[in-house]
This record gives structure tokens, C-alpha cells and sequence, in this order.
């Protein structure tokens, strides 16, 4: 089934011609059918070692990350990047986020949401294709099954062999290092959310809590069916995000394509074609691309879902494009606009939909983008960085960084002070036995800086107004003063009296302001002195 | 069996059944969908052996865990007061006073406090402590029986004129109308001079005619300028709170035949700590006093 099938022409040059049937092409699926197993095969060349360098990045980020250490002072976590759900503190490098700043947080996912409009509009699917952790841990689950059984052929081979002992040594390995790879991704994750040190060691002596144990199988699980045995099929059918991706393609972005009218017509025999007079394209029919195929699809027929523009395909065919002694790029990156404007000039002139469809190849006719020493013509088209950048990326481009200014904005002007004042409701207000009125309220203070601090609270707007913290033994005073530990909010009880001579109403509105003690520091926050009915005017 | 039918078109075969012309193919189950089912058909019987499951005449089989939704809310009171049993030791063993000065029991006894008042005392005080007609309001300043922390706690303690506990609070205003101490005219007289006394409007006459009535029959236990006598539970006459209202209809009404206020004794019911925590909490709302020592 996969013997190579060798063709005296392109055996001459060194190209093996491939028996291999893209699973996944459209007219091979079947509504009910189990799913084929896919092989890919080893691609060599420029894209496959920036995968290389791009998994080497993702992963150590990924890996790394929990343990990098950063000093915030005593009474703080000294994790770079820490997601303290206990105490509800998320902590990245020097920015320190509370629950209540979360819109830190949205503001970042907006702009991750634009970032992905962004490179989608302009790179295609480049986040599918290299950094999606389903893309990035497929390759290495893929590495790994290669070490242990060979490349693609090798790998047919023993999956039709007979179970006996080397067979299954060599399963057996596969799976362990698979499901170990699984563990320490489900291991990882959780070291996000406390200190990484000491739960590493806790996890290994089972002192860690349930729910840490529980996460690391959950996703251990999911790493290792999800790289191991459901691959593509994550892509296809599991995954929203090419759907979404689809739709902000536009023809001017950049996909990777076939590019048919250099390829056209397709023969495997293309000197006893060109003998007979016949047309010939570049593409050999060696099936290279579609043997590295990680999704099992033939890019030849044209942009797919299936697509994650992993680019290995075009690797697979710049290598036989060079044995063959022609120019790379019969599958490039390239855009639509790039790709119609070629196919006019190949002699397919017609409408876009004419222009993708296979129906179109005869029409082709090699020597008009073919110069007499065979040569490809200037007159084709080429995708240049300028063709990339137009309104739509700049729009994104503002769009993005006018919210990343924005955030830097509010983060540089961030106050690590602040107040919440709730006012009492079952009593609104208390008569006191020289008629004066009471009011309480729930005020919380929030430090959230790196050392303890001292501030003083006080009303302004109201006028001979005095307060007390409830439980305190002394006499009402003009303002009170709160000690706040490090990074903590303290919330206490005050009340607040007015005399009757000084209510001018029922409700009067005023601010409670916090200062710190000595420094210039200080918030305010709005709340309302409620008085019986008899005090409207 | 009836003959097999094959779709034309997908080559599958129909299931026989047939409505206005369209027929239903017999496609297997999804996998995912059979693999789901079969897994939950043997999680339910593992469910069925441990957890209990068939109903029978009296109660159902108690399976391997014997874990009900009763047995599993007892073992959880369990937990949850054995959680507290060390704080309301420390309680039971802790002055007043030096509870109200430790910071993390004075928030504990706070918080039980209010619960417990939640439970106990919200049916006559109300659920804010504001009191009604009758029944005093806790979160001012002005106190019957006396607001510091001690004599709280043994009001709580005690309870006031319920005729069960020996050291309750006990007192009774006479009925001056009921048995006719006070003539109707001169009761009215004694009103407006309250009335004067707490700088309302008033009817400078009648009050000047109330005022010997009142030095003669009430300073006793209200006091010479009427500011209220604690040891008796006598109300404060003079200052802007009133238990039964300022009006001279509830005024007259009270000086006639007078109301009393009653309040259970929870000692027996409640135990030591837990009426340390709800003095604490009646404390903390805003009118307690200090102690008398200090």
C-alpha cells in the first residue's frame, strides 16, 4: 500500500512518487464512517524547522513560566505569575490585578480577540498552524511516535504487524513517554494558581489538595487523547475557531495554496506527455504533500477547512521542486487576489468560482507563464508585505493599540487605594436620646500596595458630623484612623452622627474621604446621611 | 419479518416505517452516543450499590456508603460546631470584658452574636435591632435596664418580668387609671406636663397642674427631672426616644393601665457562651456603653 512506486522519469531526478490517499479530501468522508488513521510523514525544509523553534518557545513558556520568581516584598507571593484564587489576587510580573479590577483582564481578552483578527486577516490561520497547543502537542506526541516506531512507512508497517514482543515494546514506550509528556502539561497547569515550589513537592508526596490532583488528571487525560488518538479530529469537528477564522479571510490574506496555474496540468509522465505535444505543469503527482499532511488532506484541492496552514506541504514540495531542478513555490503562501490574477494569465480567465474549481485545469496552458528558456515570467504576481497591509489592518492596528494604550494608561495611573462604602439598611438610621441621628455604614478599605499603611477617615459635606468605629470605647470623634496590613482590605462599622439642629433634610448627600497618613494620597467615595421623614422639606 | 428495503440513494436500509412518503433509514447510533450510554448504564449500577437507591415499603436499600442526605447535614452540624468548639471553649472561659479586647474572638463573638440574634431575638426586636412599639430599640443609646456589657449580658441572661427566673428583671408601674389613683383630668395634666418635660408642644396650664401629680407620684422611680431610673427599668421621660411613643394617646394609655414588657430567660436555652456572643453583638450596634468601672 505505501510502497513507493517508482517512475523512470522522476526516479532519474531523485523523486519518489507516493501511494497515499488524502483521508480527509471531501469525496473520501463519509457521514458514518469510523475515522482512518493519518501517518504523516517527516517534512524537512525552512517551516518545519520555525515549527521547531516556534514548539521550543510555546512549550518553554508554557513549562517555565510558574517558576519564575519575583520579589514583591514580605507578606506577597514572590511568583511572577500567579492566579491566587484563595486569596483572589492575580499577580503577572509587577502588576498585581484584585477581583475588582478585572477589567484589566477584559480589556486584555479584547485585545487578544483583535490580535486574532489581526494576524488571521493578514497571516491566514497562522495561530492553527503554530502555536495552537493542540497543533504544538500533536507535533510532539508526533515526535515522540516516530522515535519509537519509525516515520510513515515504517509506522503502516507495524500497525498492520501482528502483535509480538517488539510490537508492543515498542507501543508500550510510545505510550508511557506519552502519557508522561500528559502528566507534567496537566503538572504545569496547575502550578499557575499556587506557589510552584512547594506544590510540586506536595503533589509528589500526595500532601497536595483533591482538587490539584483531579485537575492534573482532567487535563493529563485530555492531553493524552487529544494528542495521541483524536488529533485532527480536535481541529475538524471539536474546535469553533476555524469556523470563526473563515470568516475574516478575505482575498487578501494569506493562506496556503496550491498553486495551480504552475502546477497544471498534473502528470507523472510529463516527458511523454511533452513528446506528444500535450501540456504539463510543474506538479509531478508524487503525492509529497499530501504524505506530510498532519489533517490528511489534499492542499491541491484547494483552500479547505481542514487547513491548519501548518505548511509542511510546501516544505514537502520545495524539496522535489529542487530535485526536479524547478523554482519553490508550487504550494506557497499566497493570497487569492495573487492566485486569480495567476490563473488569468495561465488562460483559466472566469469568475473566482470558476477559478478554484479543478474544472478549470485544461484550460491552462503552461507556456504562457513560461517564458522560451523556461523561466517563469515577470509578469506574474507576487504577494509582497504591501498587499498584507491595507484598511483592515490598520483599523485592526489602531483598534489594538489604542486599548493597549489605554490599559498602560490606567495601569500607570492605578491607585492602590481604594474605598467602598455601604450604608446600613435594617436601620437606616438611628434616634438618639438627645435627638440626634445615626447612621451606619460598612466601610472597606483597600491597600492594595506592598506595605502597611495608615489612614485617616473623615466625612466632608456634612456639618458637626462625628464618628465612631462600632465596638470602640471612644467618644465620637471628627475623623477616625485605620491601620490596613499589606495588601489586605479592612472593612469596619462606622457610625456617623449629626446633630438635629445640622440635618437640613431627609437625605443628605456626602463623601467619606481616606487619606494616608502623611502622604497625599487619598479617594473618596459618595454615600447618603438618611434621616427620619420629618426632616423633608 | 417483512421483506429488507434499501435506500437508493445512500444504499442504507430503511427501518420499514414510512410517513407521507419519506422513510426512515436505519443509520447505526453515533459511537460517541452508544459508548455514552453503555458507561452510564454501568455507573448506574455502581450508583445503585452505593448510594441508596431502591425504595422499599419502610425507607430504601442503604447501599455500601449508608450516606443519606440527613446523615451526611448531621455529620456536617458536627463538623461545624466541633470547627467552633475551641473559640466558644475560649468564650466560656473568657471575661467579658477581655473578649470584647482579643480582636479575632470579639469578630467571632460579633458574628455569632448576629446569627444568633437572627434565630432568637429578631421576633420582637426585628431583624435590624430597630425594636417596635413596646420593644425596646437596641441600636441607640437609651437603655432601660442599662447598656454596658455586664448588665446586657444579665438582662439577656435573665430576661425581664417572665416569672420563671429568680434574678429576672423585675418592676411594675401601678395602674394609676385601673384602680383609680389618678382621676382621669389629672392623668391628662401629668401628659402634658411630659410633654413639657421633653420640650414638646404643650399646654403650659394643664402642665403646670400635672406638676405636682408627677413629683408626687412618679419621681420615685423616674426621677426628680424624670430622666428615667434603671434599677426599676423606669423609662427616660425626657429624651427623644420613647418605648410606647410620644403621642398623648399612647401616653395616657400607659399612665392608665400600663403595658409591660416581657422577655424570655435564655440561660437554660441558649448556655454561657452563646449569650456572651449575642451581648457582644447587642454591644457592638452602636449604643453600648462602657462598663461601669472604667
Amino acid at each position: 500500500m505505501s510502497e513507493t512506486v517508482k517512475e523512470p522519469e522522476a526516479a532519474a531526478s531523485g523523486v519518489e512518487t507516493l501511494d497515499v490517499k488524502p483521508v480527509n479530501a471531501k469525496e473520501n468522508r463519509a457521514l458514518y464512517e469510523a475515522r482512518k488513521k493519518i501517518h504523516p510523514k517527516r517534512a524537512e525544509g525552512f517551516f518545519r524547522k520555525f515549527k521547531w523553534f516556534i514548539m521550543a518557545i510555546t512549550l518553554a513558556v508554557y513549562y517555565i513560566t510558574p517558576w519564575l520568581r519575583w520579589d514583591r516584598g514580605s507578606g506577597s507571593p514572590d511568583q511572577a505569575v500567579l492566579l491566587d484564587l484563595e486569596n483572589r489576587r492575580f499577580y503577572f510580573f509587577f502588576i498585581e490585578i484584585w477581583p475588582h479590577e478585572f477589567y484589566y483582564i477584559a480589556g486584555l481578552l479584547v485585545m487578544a480577540g483583535i490580535g486574532l483578527f489581526l494576524i488571521t486577516s493578514t497571516l491566514g490561520r497562522a495561530w492553527c498552524g503554530y502555536t495552537c497547543p493542540q497543533t504544538v502537542w500533536v507535533d510532539l506526541f508526533l515526535v515522540v511516535e516516530r522515535f519509537f516506531e519509525g516515520d510513515r512507512n515504517a509506522r503502516i508497517k507495524l500497525d498492520k504487524a501482528p502483535m509480538n514482543a517488539s510490537k508492543f515494546g515498542k507501543r508500550l514506550s510510545k505510550h508511557i513517554v506519552w502519557i508522561l509528556i500528559a502528566i507534567s502539561t496537566g503538572g504545569a497547569w496547575v502550578f499557575y494558581f499556587a506557589d510552584a515550589p512547594t506544590l510540586f513537592f506536595e503533589l509528589l508526596f500526595g500532601h497536595a489538595a483533591a482538587g490539584y490532583y483531579i485537575t492534573v488528571a482532567a487535563l493529563a487525560g485530555a492531553t493524552y487523547i487529544f494528542g495521541g488518538f483524536m488529533r485532527e479530529q480536535v481541529c475538524t469537528y471539536m474546535c469553533p475557531w476555524p469556523r470563526i477564522q473563515i470568516a475574516m479571510l478575505d482575498e487578501n490574506s494569506l493562506t496556503v495554496t496550491y498553486n495551480a496555474w504552475r502546477g497544471e496540468n498534473r502528470a507523472r509522465h510529463a516527458k511523454q506527455m511533452r513528446k506528444k505535444g500535450e501540456p504539463v505543469g510543474d506538479c509531478v503527482d508524487c503525492n509529497a504533500c499530501v504524505a506530510v499532511c498532519p489533517m490528511g488532506i489534499d492542499i491541491r484541492d484547494g483552500q479547505q477547512l481542514e487547513c491548519i496552514t501548518c505548511a509542511l506541504c510546501i516544505d514537502a514540495c520545495d524539496n522535489v521542486m529542487e530535485k526536479l531542478g524547478l523554482e519553490k513555490g508550487l504550494i506557497a503562501y499566497s493570497t487569492l487576489d495573487e492566485y486569480t490574477a495567476n490563473m488569468q494569465l495561465a488562460g483559466a480567465s472566469g469568475s473566482i468560482t470558476d477559478i478554484v474549481s479543478s474544472a478549470v485545469y485544461p484550460q491552462i496552458k503552461p507556456d504562457r507563464i513560461r517564458d522560451k528558456a523556461g523561466k517563469l515570467k515577470d509578469t506574474i504576481t507576487h504577494t509582497t508585505w504591501r498587499t498584507l497591509f491595507r484598511p483592515r489592518t490598520y483599523v485592526y492596528m489602531a483598534i489594538y493599540s489604542a486599548i493597549g494604550l489605554a490599559l498602560a494608561v490606567v495601569m500607570a495611573n492605578r491607585n492602590t487605594l481604594e474605598m467602598n462604602i455601604i450604608h446600613d439598611r435594617n436601620p437606616l438610621f438611628v434616634t438618639l436620646s438627645d435627638g440626634s441621628i445615626r447612621n451606619g455604614f460598612e466601610v472597606k478599605i483597600l491597600n492594595m500596595h506592598g506595605e502597611p499603611r495608615t489612614f485617616r477617615v473623615e466625612t466632608t459635606g456634612l456639618t458637626n458630623a462625628k464618628m465612631k468605629i462600632s465596638g470602640s470605647q471612644k467618644s465620637p470623634t471628627e475623623s477616625v484612623i485605620v491601620k490596613v496590613e499589606t495588601n489586605k482590605m479592612r472593612a469596619l462599622k462606622l457610625f456617623v452622627t449629626l446633630p438635629s439642629d445640622d440635618i437640613t433634610s431627609k437625605k443628605i448627600g456626602f463623601s467619606f474621604k481616606v487619606t494616608e497618613q502623611g502622604k497625599d494620597i487619598s479617594a473618596s467615595t459618595s454615600a447618603n446621611f438618611e434621616a427620619p421623614e420629618k426632616y423633608s422639606k | 419479518m417483512a421483506e429488507q428495503e434499501i435506500d437508493e440513494v445512500t444504499g442504507v436500509q430503511t427501518t420499514g416505517h414510512e410517513w407521507d412518503g419519506i422513510k426512515e433509514l436505519d443509520n447505526p447510533m453515533p459511537r460517541w452516543w452508544l459508548w455514552s450510554f453503555y458507561a452510564s448504564i454501568i455507573f448506574s449500577i455502581g450508583y445503585m450499590l452505593y448510594y441508596p437507591a431502591i425504595p422499599l415499603l419502610e425507607g430504601s436499600t442503604m447501599g455500601y456508603s449508608g450516606k443519606t442526605n440527613r446523615s451526611e447535614l448531621k455529620l456536617e452540624m458536627a463538623a461545624a460546631s466541633s470547627a467552633k468548639a475551641e473559640k466558644i471553649a475560649l468564650l466560656n472561659n473568657t471575661e467579658l470584658g477581655d473578649i470584647q479586647k482579643n480582636e479575632d474572638l470579639s469578630r467571632f463573638a460579633v458574628a455569632g452574636g448576629s446569627s444568633l440574634f437572627k434565630v432568637y431575638c429578631t421576633q420582637c426586636h426585628g431583624s435590624g435591632a430597630q425594636g417596635a412599639p413596646g420593644y425596646p430599640n437596641l441600636n441607640d443609646d437609651d437603655w432601660l435596664w442599662g447598656g454596658d456589657l455586664e448588665t446586657i449580658y444579665t438582662t439577656i441572661k435573665h430576661g425581664v418580668r417572665n416569672g420563671e427566673d429568680d434574678e429576672a428583671r423585675e418592676s411594675q408601674m401601678p395602674s394609676f387609671g385601673g384602680d383609680e389613683t389618678l382621676k382621669r383630668e389629672e392623668i391628662t395634666a401629668v401628659v402634658e406636663y411630659v410633654m413639657k418635660l421633653s420640650k414638646q408642644d404643650h399646654d403650659a396650664k394643664l402642665a403646670a397642674v400635672g406638676e405636682p401629680i408627677f413629683a408626687e407620684q412618679c419621681t420615685a422611680c423616674h426621677g426628680d427631672n424624670a430622666t428615667g431610673g434603671r434599677e426599676f427599668g423606669a423609662p427616660n421621660l425626657v429624651d427623644a426616644i420613647s418605648l410606647y411613643g410620644h403621642t398623648r394617646v399612647t401616653m395616657v394609655s400607659q399612665i392608665s393601665k400600663p403595658k409591660h414588657g416581657v422577655m424570655p430567660a435564655w440561660i437554660e436555652k441558649l448556655g454561657e457562651a452563646n449569650i456572651k456572643q449575642l451581648a457582644i453583638y447587642v454591644h457592638s450596634l452602636g449604643g453600648g456603653e462602657k462598663a461601669k468601672s472604667e
